[in-house]
């Protein structure tokens, strides 16, 4: 039994910033209102619109996990240019299964998370001993050469892909099951960033050395994050293939790849709901935008710019500070 | 066939070495990733057409024009976004990802595609070598090659400016405390990594057409050397671009020209796993690796 000593004033401070008193209805609902109104609002929202932007909502959500998964990896210092690595292999391991073997949507999104999952971290191993830009090189190769290896040797489908992928039932299901899974994402992981587990994943960010120095393992770490973060981006890929109905070469186009950056730049890092928050602005604008054709991709190389430049801190981080800064007035005490 | 393969492999392990050496020359210096490498190449073969077709100056003007153009936007580039975004590796890669890939998507979307944006050859004809035809243009593409690397080495050897890039290269703070300004020194080179962009374009252009996707290709392609020679290395560059262009071009000949790409693929992995740090990346190695 290993034990440690704990301040306990230290973890809230750190994690929250602020110890909180609550002592009336009004201030836990000033506390609970920013994690209530996205909730209620992603599950009220599929009711109230139509059939279009409900589609929509569908790919609000999946990129919203693109986004949380590429946000993870983030934090542990590990920056990934080829999303569409984890989604590309996620959607072929499932569209692999129910095509050849004939399995249930409901078997194998799963089943596809992990293998996908576990395929990509595989794949990624070798450039987990090396830190900087190598890994962000490499995964900017991958999901493009994976692209030429399929249309090369034409394995499931080549250029064609593969079609006629099982439904997954009910409409509505499909939309729930999206919407609960983005929402136990980002709930759940973010508390596990602030855990333990957590910290040393943002210690390896901040200096390695360190963390080695503690002697923790940091490759075991990164191992273990690179499969969380695989692991999402194979499930957001392996149920957009039974949406679509279909799985070939698009699924590692270069949108998959950047809109989550995209997203998580423009939300704010570290935080998981910057990159919700991101994805909830980005991909409705890229709809409303999409009479601009391929000026989307320009607009999206912009934003990424000038987001890092001028409010690197990210448009969450800055809501959030304001909305902490509140003010009222007060009538004064005699 | 045997003779002919071996020529153009060499031919090609040339235009690997053209397309990386800036990139690396960049990353080697400033330390700075520049992923909007690929569309700095394709903006200048695109500035050089438009040059010519639209303005109809000479082919030399306008060559020389776009590499100027090239160069001034990659220090305008680290001066405006970069400068701001020092040191943080994670926002350099981000905003020059983003810049690059807005400059190839903005010609796409202008409709600069198609084959009749290409550049003129220096010189049309073809010679016979040991029973191959070669061109002239790739004869050249191998001469320019092998003058840049050597002007490169005695510029880098032999001038103040040079010695101040490597200072800067080895120890920032050593650098600084001897008056060179790492500000300036990291403008130029990502402009000069820039103007090699402009160079390779020019040169390597004239054997196919523009299009906007090349840039990509470029860029992964400068990477894929980058990685396998040792990132900052040009001995390194020189080695791996001569293992991917002779790989490449016999499974070209011998397998398949689908498979050209999956041998470099194959290359990085193999690189990686057996020495993580690239070929030649000895002195770096305990900086990078952890």
């Amino acid at each position: 039994m290993e034990k440690r000593k704990e301040r306990i004033d230290r973890g809230i401070k750190a994690r929250s910033q602020d110890i909180f008193a609550l002592c009336s209805y009004r201030e836990m609902l000033y506390l609970s209102a920013p994690r209530l109104i996205p909730i209620i609002g992603f599950l009220i929202l599929p009711l109230v619109l139509g059939v279009y932007w409900q589609k929509v909502l569908l790919s609000v959500a999946v990129f919203v996990l693109l986004a949380i998964s590429w946000d993870i990896l983030a934090e542990s210092g590990m920056v990934s240019l080829g999303q569409a690595l984890f989604f590309g292999v996620g959607a072929y391991a499932t569209g692999i299964m129910n095509h050849y073997f004939g399995f249930h949507p409901f078997i194998s999104i799963p089943l596809a998370s992990i293998i996908g999952g576990v395929i990509c971290t595989l794949l990624l191993l070798p450039v987990l001993r090396l830190r900087g830009v190598y890994f962000s090189m490499v995964t900017l190769i991958i999901p493009l050469m994976l692209v030429r290896v399929i249309e090369a040797t034409k394995i499931f489908g080549g250029t064609e892909g593969l079609s006629g992928m099982s439904p997954i039932p009910s409409h509505w299901l499909e939309l729930y099951l999206i919407i609960g899974v983005m929402l136990v994402c980002l709930f759940g992981f973010r508390r596990m960033l602030d855990s333990d587990f957590g910290l040393v994943l943002k210690g390896i960010r901040d200096n390695d050395r360190s963390v080695t120095n503690a002697g923790i393992n940091i490759y075991w770490h990164k191992t273990q994050a690179l499969f969380i973060s695989s692991s999402i981006g194979a499930f957001a890929g392996a149920f957009m293939t039974h949406v679509y109905m279909f799985v070939g070469m698009p699924v590692f186009a270069l949108d998959y790849s950047i809109l989550p950056i995209a997203a998580v730049v423009v939300g704010g890092p570290g935080t998981l709901a910057g990159a919700t928050l991101g994805a909830c602005i980005l991909v409705p604008l890229s709809e409303v935008l999409r009479g601009f054709g391929g000026l989307r991709i320009v607009f999206y190389g912009l934003f990424l710019v000038i987001f890092t430049v001028a409010l690197p801190e990210g448009i969450f981080h800055y809501v959030q500070r304001k909305y902490n800064q509140f003010e009222r007035w007060v009538e004064v005490d005699k | 066939m045997f003779t002919g393969t071996l020529i153009y492999a060499l031919i090609n392990s040339v235009i690997l070495c053209l397309i990386a050496i800036g990139f690396n020359l960049t990353f080697g210096i400033s330390g700075i990733a520049n992923f909007a490498y690929g569309a700095f190449y394709i903006l200048s073969a695109y500035s050089t057409w438009i040059l010519m077709h639209s303005f109809n100056l000479p082919y030399f003007v306008s060559v020389m024009g776009s590499i100027i153009l090239t160069m001034v936007l990659g220090a305008l580039m680290y001066q405006l976004v970069l400068k701001r975004v020092r040191g943080q590796a994670i926002s350099e890669v981000i905003a020059t990802f983003g810049i690059g890939m807005a400059i190839l998507e903005l010609f796409r979307y202008l409709g600069f595609v198609g084959f009749e944006y290409n550049l003129p050859p220096f010189i049309d004809s073809s010679y016979m070598i040991l029973g191959t035809y070669v061109d002239m243009q790739r004869i050249l593409i191998v001469i320019i090659g092998i003058i840049l690397v050597l002007l490169l080495w005695v510029f880098t050897h032999n001038t103040s400016l040079g010695l101040a890039f490597r200072g800067i290269a080895q120890d920032e703070r050593t650098a600084l405390t001897f008056g060179i300004d790492s500000d300036k020194i990291a403008t130029l080179a990502v402009s000069l990594g820039a103007g090699f962009a402009a160079i390779a374009a020019t040169i390597i252009i004239p054997l196919g057409s523009i299009f906007p996707s090349e840039g990509y290709d470029v860029l992964i392609k400068a990477l894929a050397v980058c990685i396998i020679g040792g990132l900052g290395s040009t001995g390194g560059v020189i080695a791996a671009s001569f293992l991917i262009g002779f790989a490449e071009r016999f499974t070209d000949t011998y397998i398949g020209s689908h498979w050209t790409m999956i041998v470099s693929l194959a290359a990085i992995f193999i690189v990686l796993v057996v020495k993580p740090s690239g070929l030649f990346g000895k002195q770096k190695e305990l900086e990078e690796r952890i």
